[in-house]
């Protein structure tokens, strides 16, 4: 009874989502940048992750199909945003 | 801060512009407290959540704004129309053409889209209202505080002054030290809040609230328009709220995102910009290219042809629009690769939009046509589009852009493609479902007479453009000497110019004269239409639908009409309603002043007014409102009073 009132998801969703933000932070110490942008990648894209299933039920609702469309056009943009400007500006800048 | 820099002061047009304000002003309270308005005005629209009336507030705010921006414009061609024009100053001048461009893209175009789509998706759908009233009006009262906080800006502080594009550096504090572009940042903030909370609202509305047996492939062109416009709009706008941030940032607290030391990047701002930019111009005529398939169809008398590649090509064109933002800045220093890449994906959009011009052409042909006002902005809208996509394909080409990047070609293009594109759209959309929403159909002939003054003075305007870039006329430029030889198109220019004007005076006189003498229609299907919005009878009753209509394929409501079979078989039953609410619009005045404080960094006020936004979004967040019933006697009173027959 207690168990299913506890609500063990969102408790756990709150702490890991505490923990990666805490572990985000180690960036701050004296180490090369390509393991900072290691940490960062992965902890965001977990956050990411406990943010849309954990709190916003995606995948809950039968129609899950159009969320994830949803967040796979929002990836499209955001990926194209990013990666479109150091195209731009880093890679492609003429010299 | 002395009076005389709060005030603008020094120019007879401005203080003329601010005697009319405060006498029209006066007008509206003496009338309203005269006639004893203030309790209609409360009950009926400021506190209202009905998708109808907030449609109507946005497209009388669209008018308005379209007037004010026509007078930008005017002004403009005026100083321009002769060399060595002394009418307007520098500084002056580049306010109205920065606020030229803000208004007519963010508070004329988008707000008149916004109208018609809260009018019309719900009903086009068969829902009594959209997904989230409450939220629906949030997003207008935002909207509308924007508008205001960025119109006052000509009287009060100075207006943005470098362009609608607000390039930095020279948006930064250190070159345009005015209040001008702090009002920039914050009014486009606060009604990009609006825009946002509508494109969360829509989306919801299309995918939950369809009539039973509305297939999405089922759907009205509009509302597929919508649908796609709305999920662009949630993708390119958060963008522009971040830009917009860091712009803040920039110019009230000191940060350095886009100045040109301390590791600050100028040119981010243009990218940003654009990244939202590009989208955006989809956003303003994708709706437009719904409406146009919705009155072709209608007065073609056939079904829309080629109804799936249309919604493909829209889909394809919304993913397009967000792979071909740097076209606006092939001059900026990237390399040929990068230009390559961008040309040829700018290049790609054309395929899409070709597809739905020849769909278009495809509908019409053997069509029994008829050549009403709203169809005769849909056939004029088409060959003259065309001329601004080709000319875009043409500036696309990133090597040739080098000639005329910036220059008044480029201006002939963008209102090549936006007048048709989304003037010709809104005002053909206007007149179309203006009998849906009031009950009488604007006057033919007032509205042929508007049409053909706009059609041909438009390009009386416009064309000269082209050859005045291509002979090296630079946009923004506010005077040029006699030997450049650019006085004669200009001149040609401003005549085209005040045909637009009273083409546009007719298209408002229309609706005046419309209101006292255009015979009323009892029909509610005055254009012998094909969509679930002509069901219902014309003025729209508060829920819409009596019963819930059962759809059984595309233009369900054309069928039930040929093959004689009612929408729906089912009992009028009672039906439920949200309730009127005067937060959205408190929260709205809340909003204006916060935006005005902080545009002079008045910090108390600033944290005040933020406090007092917080407060009402908490009491809004607790507030349980369950609405309220319309009891079935009511509504068939209502049905019978309105169709005149018996239900």
């Amino acid at each position: 009874m207690l168990k299913q009132l506890f609500p063990i998801k969102h408790v756990a969703g709150y702490i890991s989502s505490l923990v990666l933000s805490a572990v985000a932070l180690v960036v701050l110490l004296d180490m090369p940048f390509a393991s900072k942008m290691a940490i960062l990648v992965v902890t965001a894209v977990l956050q990411a992750s406990v943010q849309l299933v954990l709190f916003m039920h995606a995948g809950e609702s039968e129609d899950k199909k159009s969320v994830y469309i949803n967040i796979a056009y929002a990836l499209f943009v955001g990926l194209v945003t990013i990666f479109g400007t150091l195209f731009i500006f880093v890679w492609g800048w003429y010299s | 801060m002395k009076w005389d820099e709060f005030f603008v002061t020094g120019d007879p047009l401005i203080y003329g512009a601010m005697v009319s304000i405060v006498l029209v002003s006066l007008a509206i309270l003496f009338g309203l407290t005269y006639y004893k308005k203030w309790g209609y005005l409360w009950r009926e629209w400021l506190t209202t959540v009905d998708h109808k009336k907030i449609g109507v507030m946005y497209i009388i705010c669209a008018l308005l704004m379209l007037f004010r921006g026509g007078v930008d414009a005017l002004l403009m061609r005026a100083q321009t129309a002769a060399p060595e024009m002394k009418f307007l100053d520098a500084q002056h001048y580049n306010e109205i053409f920065t606020t030229h461009g803000v208004i007519m893209i963010l508070f004329m175009a988008m707000p008149f889209i916004f109208g018609l789509m809260n009018v019309i998706v719900p009903l086009q759908i068969g829902a009594r209202d959209v997904a989230f009233p409450k939220l629906n009006a949030i997003s207008f009262w935002l909207f509308f505080a924007g508008a205001m906080l960025f119109n006052i800006s000509f009287i009060i502080g100075g207006s943005p002054d470098a362009g609608w594009s607000a390039y930095f550096p020279l948006a930064s504090i250190e070159f345009s030290p005015t209040v001008g572009n702090n009002y920039y940042s914050l009014s486009l903030q606060i009604s990009g809040i609006g825009t946002l909370l509508t494109g969360v609202n829509f989306i919801v509305t299309i995918l939950k609230m369809r009539a039973p047996g509305m297939t999405l492939m089922r759907m009205p062109m509009f509302t597929w328009s919508v649908l796609i416009t709305c999920l662009i709009i949630i993708f390119a706008f958060p963008v522009l709220t971040i830009a917009l941030l860091l712009m803040m940032f920039d110019r009230l607290f000191g940060s350095q995102f886009f100045t040109m030391a301390n590791g600050g990047m100028d040119m981010l701002w243009a990218n940003l910009f654009w990244v939202w930019g590009h989208p955006e111009v989809y956003i303003v005529i994708l709706p437009a290219f719904g409406i146009f398939s919705e009155i072709i169809s209608t007065f073609a008398r056939k079904n829309l042809y080629g109804y799936t590649s249309m919604v493909m090509s829209m889909v394809v064109i919304s993913a397009l629009s967000f792979l071909v933002w740097a076209h606006h800045f092939y001059t900026m220093g990237q390399g040929a690769m990068v230009n390559g890449f961008f040309s040829i994906t700018t290049m790609a959009i054309a395929v899409p939009t070709g597809v739905k011009i020849f769909n278009w052409l495809f509908t019409l042909h053997k069509g029994r046509i008829s050549f009403t006002t709203p169809m005769l902005y849909s056939l004029a809208f088409i060959p003259i589009f065309t001329i601004g996509g080709v000319t875009g394909v043409m500036l696309a080409m990133a090597s040739a852009d080098y000639q005329y990047h910036n220059t008044m070609f480029l201006v002939a293009h963008f209102h090549y493609v936006l007048i048709p594109g989304a003037v010709f759209a809104v005002i053909a959309g206007f007149h179309y479902w203006f009998p849906k929403v009031f009950g009488f159909r604007l006057n033919e002939r007032l509205g042929k007479m508007a049409f053909w003054f706009i059609a041909i003075s438009f390009n009386v305007t416009f064309f000269p453009m082209f050859f005045l870039g291509l002979q090296g006329m630079t946009r923004r430029t506010y005077t040029y000497s006699e030997e450049t030889g650019f006085g004669p198109l200009n001149l040609l220019s401003m005549i085209g110019a005040i045909g637009l004007a009273i083409g546009f005076i007719l298209l408002v006189y229309n609706i005046y004269w419309s209101t006292r003498y255009q015979p009323r229609d009892k029909t509610g299907d005055p254009w012998d239409a094909r969509a679930l919005e002509w069901s219902t009878p014309s003025p729209v009753p508060v829920y819409n639908f009596a019963v819930t209509p059962k759809v059984k394929g595309r233009d369900a409501f054309w069928f039930a009409k040929k093959n004689n079979e009612p929408l729906s078989d089912e009992k009028i039953t009672k039906i439920h309603m949200p309730s009127n609410t005067g937060k959205p619009f408190v929260l709205g005045v809340a909003f204006f002043f916060l935006g005005f404080f902080l545009v002079f960094s008045w910090w108390t006020p600033s944290i005040i007014a933020g406090i007092a936004v917080l407060i009402i979004l908490a009491t809004m967040s607790f507030e349980r409102d369950h609405g309220y019933y319309i009891p079935a006697e009511e509504i068939v009173q209502t049905e019978q009073k309105l169709r005149g027959d018996t239900v």
